[in-house]
Formats: C-alpha cells, sequence, structure tokens
C-alpha cells in the first residue's frame, strides 16, 4: 500500500504514456519530457506563489504585525492578486537601453533557475533528468546566473543598475568557490557525481537509529553551514542583499525592469533559492530519506518537500532576524574564512573516510576541523574591540 | 544520437560564432560569444561526452565569459568606436575554410558512422585522471596556479 | 541516419575559420582573444569527434585531451584578459594596431 502511494506519481506518468503506444520511440520521450517539465513547473510554481505569501505572513509575526489578510481566506490568494498586478502593469523599457540585452536577460535568469530543479531527485526514482554528472550540471548551468545579471546590468543604462550587477556577481563568485569546495567532500566520499547516488549513499541507520545523513558527520555538519550560508549569498537573501540594497542603490540590476520582467527576476530569485535548499537537501540532509526507520512508511517525496519547507522556513527566519551586512564585510568572509574552511572539510572527510568511517573517524575528522577553526580564528582576530569606523572611500 | 537535433544545435553554433566574430556592437558580440559556447557543449553532448561538455559551459560561460564582459566593461572608453573590418582577413579566412573543407569531402575514410560505444561515465574519466593523466593533471594545477598569480599580478595598481 | 564523422569535421572546421576571421579581420585584443578561443573549441570538436568514432573500446584519449585543453585555454584567457586590461592603462587603447612602440 505505502508502495504503491509512494510511485503515485510514476504510475500516473506511466498512465499516461500508455495511451501512446504506437507512436514513434522519440515522439514518446519527447513526450515524457514535456510532462517531466509540466510537473516540474507546475508544482515550484505554486510553491513560488505559496512561499511569496507565506514569507510575508511569517516576517509579518516576527514584526509583531499581521501581513497580508485581505485576499481570501488568511490572505492566501495575495499572490493572484500580486501576478494580476504585474501582468497588468506598464512594462516600460528606457530609451537609452540595450533592448535586446533588457530583454533576454530576465528570460536568461529564469531558464537557469528553473533548469537547475531539474537534476534534483524529489523522491524515490523521481529524478526529472537523470544524468552521470548532475552536480556538475547544476553548477555549470548555475554558473549562467551571473552571466544573466551582467546582462540586466548592462542592458538597462542605468549607474545603478551596474553597480549593483558588479555587487551581484563580485559576491557571486566569491561565494560559489566555498559553494562548489563544500560540495567537494560529500562527492568525495561517495565517490559519485550523480545525485541519486548520492541520496542512496545516506539510505542506511546506524545502530538502527540516527541515519546517515553526511551532516551528522563533522565534516558534513561544517561543510553543510557554509554551504548553506554561500547558498544564502548566490540567492541574494538578506543578509547578503547588498546587490538589490533598496537604501543604496535603489533594486540594483532590477531597478530598470518593470512589470512582469520585474515579476520574472523575483521569480527566478526564489527558484534558486528552492534549488539551493533542494541540492542541500541530496547532498546533506539524506535526500528524500525518512529520518527513522519506523517512519518509512510516509511517501518519499512528502520527506523531501517537509525538508524543503524547513530549509525555506530558516531563509525566512534568518531575513527576520539579521541586518544587512557591508560589501566589504561580505566579501572578507568569503575568501579569509569560508574557503580555508571548505579545503578543511575535504581533509576532514579524506580523514574520516581513512579511520574507517566509524566513531574514531568521527572523533578525528572534528579534531581537524576545530583545530583549524581555532587556528582560523585567532588569526582573523576575531575578539578585536571594534574601533571607530573609519571612511576610507568617502572623505 | 539524433540527426534534427544536430542540425539545429549546428545552424545554433555556427550562427552564434559567426556572430562573435563580426558583430560590430562588442557587448553583443560578447554574448553570441558565450551563446556559441553553449551550443559547442550541446554538440559535446551528442557526441557522448556529456562530461566535457558541462565542463565547457562551467568555464566558458561561468569563467571566460564573464572575465571577457568585465575586460569590456573595464576598457569601456573604447566601447561603439568603429573599428573597420579587414576584408584580407576574410579572405584568408575563407580560403582556409574551403580548403578545410574540401580535404575531408575528399577524404572518404571519414565518411563512416558513429559505433556503438559504452557510455562515458564520470567514474571513468575520474579513473583515467588519477592513473594514467595524473602528471599532466599535477602539471596543469600548476600552469593554472600560475595563469592566476600571473594575471593577479598583471591587473594589480602599481604602486608609484 | 545519424551524422556522420564528416559532418562534424565541417562543423569543426567552420568554426575554426570563425575564429579565424576574428583573429585575422578584429581589431579589438579582446575579440583576438575571442577567436582564439572558438579556434580551440573547434580543435576540441574534432578531438572528441574523432575519439567517438574511432574504433571502440578504447581509453577516453580525445576527452582527455580535450579536458587539458579546455584547461589550458581557461589560463590563457585570464592572463590575455589581463594583458589587455594592463595594456590598456598604460597605452589607454585596446586597438592592436595602435600598439606599435617596439616598430623599427
Amino acid at each position: 500500500m505505502s508502495k504503491s502511494i509512494d510511485q503515485v506519481f510514476l504510475n500516473a506518468k506511466q498512465w499516461l504514456l500508455s495511451w501512446l503506444t504506437g507512436l514513434p520511440t522519440w515522439m514518446v520521450q519527447v513526450v515524457s519530457s514535456l510532462i517531466n517539465i509540466f510537473a516540474l513547473l507546475a508544482v515550484f510554481l505554486t510553491l513560488f506563489a505559496l512561499i511569496s505569501v507565506l514569507e510575508r505572513k511569517i516576517l509579518a509575526r516576527m514584526q509583531n504585525r499581521y501581513g497580508p489578510n485581505r485576499v481570501g481566506p488568511f490572505g492566501l490568494f495575495q499572490p493572484i492578486a500580486d501576478g494580476i498586478k504585474m501582468l497588468i502593469k506598464e512594462d516600460i523599457v528606457p530609451m537609452r537601453a540595450d533592448k535586446i540585452v533588457h530583454f533576454l536577460a530576465p528570460i536568461l535568469i529564469a531558464a537557469v533557475a528553473i533548469l537547475t530543479l531539474g537534476v534534483i531527485p524529489y523522491g524515490r526514482n523521481m529524478t526529472p533528468f537523470t544524468i552521470d554528472g548532475g552536480i556538475l550540471f547544476f553548477f555549470a548551468v548555475g554558473s549562467t546566473t551571473e552571466l544573466a545579471v551582467f546582462m540586466a546590468g548592462w542592458g538597462s543604462n542605468n549607474k545603478y543598475s551596474m553597480l549593483g550587477a558588479m555587487r551581484a556577481i563580485a559576491q557571486m563568485i566569491s561565494y560559489e568557490l566555498p559553494l562548489i569546495i563544500s560540495v567537494l567532500p560529500v562527492v568525495m566520499v561517495v565517490g559519485s557525481l550523480a545525485p541519486d547516488r548520492i541520496v542512496a549513499a545516506q539510505a542506511e541507520y546506524t545502530f538502527g537509529l540516527v541515519p546517515r545523513w553526511f551532516v551528522f558527520t563533522p565534516w558534513g555538519a561544517a561543510a553543510f553551514m557554509l554551504f548553506f550560508v554561500s547558498g544564502l549569498v548566490e540567492s541574494n537573501r538578506t543578509p547578503f542583499d547588498v546587490p538589490e540594497g533598496e537604501s543604496e542603490i535603489v533594486a540594483g540590476h532590477m531597478t530598470e525592469y518593470s512589470g512582469f520582467k520585474y515579476a520574472t527576476f523575483f521569480m527566478a530569485e526564489y527558484i534558486g533559492m528552492f534549488a539551493i535548499s533542494g541540492l542541500g537537501i541530496t547532498l546533506f540532509l539524506g535526500g528524500w530519506h525518512a529520518p527513522l526507520r519506523a517512519l518509512e512508511f510516509v511517501p518519499s517525496y512528502a520527506w523531501f518537500f517537509a525538508k524543503l519547507s524547513v530549509l525555506l522556513f530558516v531563509y525566512i527566519w534568518i531575513r527576520g532576524t539579521l541586518p544587512r551586512t557591508r560589501i566589504d564585510q561580505i566579501m572578507n568572509f568569503a575568501w579569509k574564512f569560508m574557503l580555508p574552511m571548505a579545503f578543511t572539510c575535504i581533509i576532514a572527510a579524506a580523514v574520516w573516510h581513512y579511520a574507517g568511517r566509524g566513531l574514531r573517524g568521527w572523533l578525528w575528522s572534528l579534531f581537524v576541523i576545530a583545530i583549524v577553526y581555532a587556528a582560523l580564528s585567532m588569526l582573523l582576530d576575531t575578539r578585536r574591540k571594534f574601533a571607530p569606523r573609519v571612511y576610507r572611500f568617502a572623505e | 544520437m539524433n540527426s534534427a537535433a544536430f542540425i539545429v544545435t549546428a545552424i545554433f553554433t555556427v550562427a552564434a560564432a559567426l556572430a562573435a566574430a563580426t558583430l560590430r556592437n562588442l557587448m553583443h558580440a560578447a554574448l553570441s560569444f558565450a551563446a556559441a559556447f553553449v551550443g559547442i557543449a550541446a554538440l559535446f553532448f551528442l557526441l557522448g561526452a556529456e562530461f566535457v561538455g558541462l565542463a565547457l559551459v562551467f568555464i566558458y560561460i561561468g569563467a571566460v565569459a564573464v572575465l571577457v564582459v568585465f575586460t569590456i566593461l573595464l576598457t569601456r572608453r573604447d566601447v561603439g568606436k568603429d573599428r573597420g573590418f579587414n576584408w584580407g582577413g576574410a579572405t584568408v579566412a575563407v580560403a582556409v575554410f574551403a580548403c578545410l573543407t574540401w580535404s575531408i569531402l575528399k577524404t572518404q575514410s571519414l565518411a563512416i558512422g558513429a559505433p556503438h560505444i559504452a557510455t562515458l561515465t564520470v567514474k571513468r574519466i575520474g579513473a583515467a585522471l588519477m592513473t594514467t593523466y595524473v602528471w599532466p593533471l599535477q602539471c596543469v594545477g600548476i600552469l593554472l596556479t600560475a595563469a592566476l598569480i600571473g594575471a593577479l599580478i598583471l591587473v594589480m595598481e602599481e604602486r608609484r | 541516419m545519424t551524422p556522420t564523422l564528416q559532418v562534424f569535421l565541417i562543423i569543426s572546421a567552420t568554426l575554426f575559420s570563425i575564429g579565424l576571421l576574428a583573429v585575422l579581420s578584429r581589431r579589438h585584443a579582446i575579440f583576438i582573444l575571442i577567436g582564439i578561443e572558438i579556434m580551440l573549441a573547434a580543435a576540441n570538436l574534432n578531438f572528441i569527434a574523432f575519439w567517438r568514432f574511432g574504433p571502440q573500446p578504447q581509453p577516453p584519449t580525445g576527452v582527455m585531451i580535450a579536458l587539458f585543453s579546455i584547461a589550458i585555454a581557461a589560463a590563457e584567457a585570464a592572463v590575455g584578459l589581463a594583458m589587455v586590461i594592463a595594456v590598456y592603462r598604460h597605452y589607454h587603447t585596446t586597438n592592436v594596431d595602435q600598439l606599435d612602440q617596439l616598430r623599427g
């Protein structure tokens, strides 16, 4: 019974495809991909609509107010109202803008964000796009975002747009290094770049109780934290939303966009957030596996989306808690702390592997990470007393 | 290997490369350069070398294209100035193209279909890189480090 | 019907000629570099095509050389663009025809 509920979507797809028997194989392949794409878009656009209203409501709760509560029950129809508003707004293109580039940037940024969703396993046998180098695909496609942001900034022909794009690219490139390097220990330990294999490697339970997710090893916990912070930066979320800091540079690279194009940027940002959280779940939080053996009767995709909503809540929580950081602090943090720690995670994972992957390996890798962490804290002098701020650039 | 997919990809790649080589607007040319590399990566996918295709996208779109647009931005005073087109160069390029195409079409042993091969997994590439090709790999590592330091020193502000 | 080796080689030759065209006819230093990159990619396409159509089974030699040449091309692009910026700082031009200080 639980097995059939677990595979209900796959069976539905098989049933749909069974209508096509007799057609040439390539046509069946095309229809099969179209079903995957449609399902992916339907699920994640709904999630986007939902999270955009939930984020506002949760933020409002954190700030002691009500949030949207006028449209529909509990304000849940707010995204529909927002969508209609965005659609009927006038679409303004600046006169001196580079029209083609200005037009292509939102399309590219949304396409890239949606493409990266394709390689994440959402449940048992539920990877929309199975490819041997899935993790590499995620980062290869994801790195195109930088070019899209640049296109938005350049195409707008506006100094705020350009400044915002430069900030965005600078921080995205800086944090892409720790992001990718914090993924490497997992790839190294599993010995595969395929997301399905990585999820399968986290299937067992130690003593039948604690799941063997990589986040429960010292190197995995450290790498997950690095991954999560880099993910925050990559999706331009608070406290790293300097590129679109409203108080300084209007809305960064999105300044000259209005109406539906602006909504597309907004959507791409959220979908990028879903994708990076999904990858984090796949790599460190056991993918679609249940946290307890007794709970395995719950369908696999339910676990995936439960974990996803927890991560998204943490994103919103951070947004409600932390103020925006300064750009030079962000950069220093990336190059002086995140990158060495990410490299340490690789070494710690190797130590864990060669000490037998047991308790001994656990303690040794904890030791390695603790030593480097302590050394870095001492070198970077984090306990320095706060001095009066020195204005170097604006006298 | 689907021939329809191949034709579309090939036309896209050649068109984008031609745009990169000839467009007057430098930023458009740089972006077409990026598009051309997406096409080449797609051709690699069609040839069954997925890992190389992904590496190509990763390195060229994520790194080289961003470097190129940044360089255009930093040398902006020159952007938009008309450069003129060197017809001598075009003639040489067409001559080289004609020569190459003629020799390829003449060689009968090249008109072969693709044999059936086992898929090239990432694991096989990794194993080859870590065993047979470990010295070239180390050399490339040193080369990249040297290039990184060299590029940094070249663009560093000179202290006066 | 699948494309034959010839077709891939012709695509590669076309890309190579386009790269050559960019190198020979453009006067902007960045675009000469872009032309070189396109030519290198055409060579990589050749390597991969010959590996794919070659006698099977065999070690992935073509793939390996393509990977190494991509890495080297990336290093070359980084240094080349850094040089463009350095030259621009000194001469305030990126036109290679105007960089003729050493002409005797």
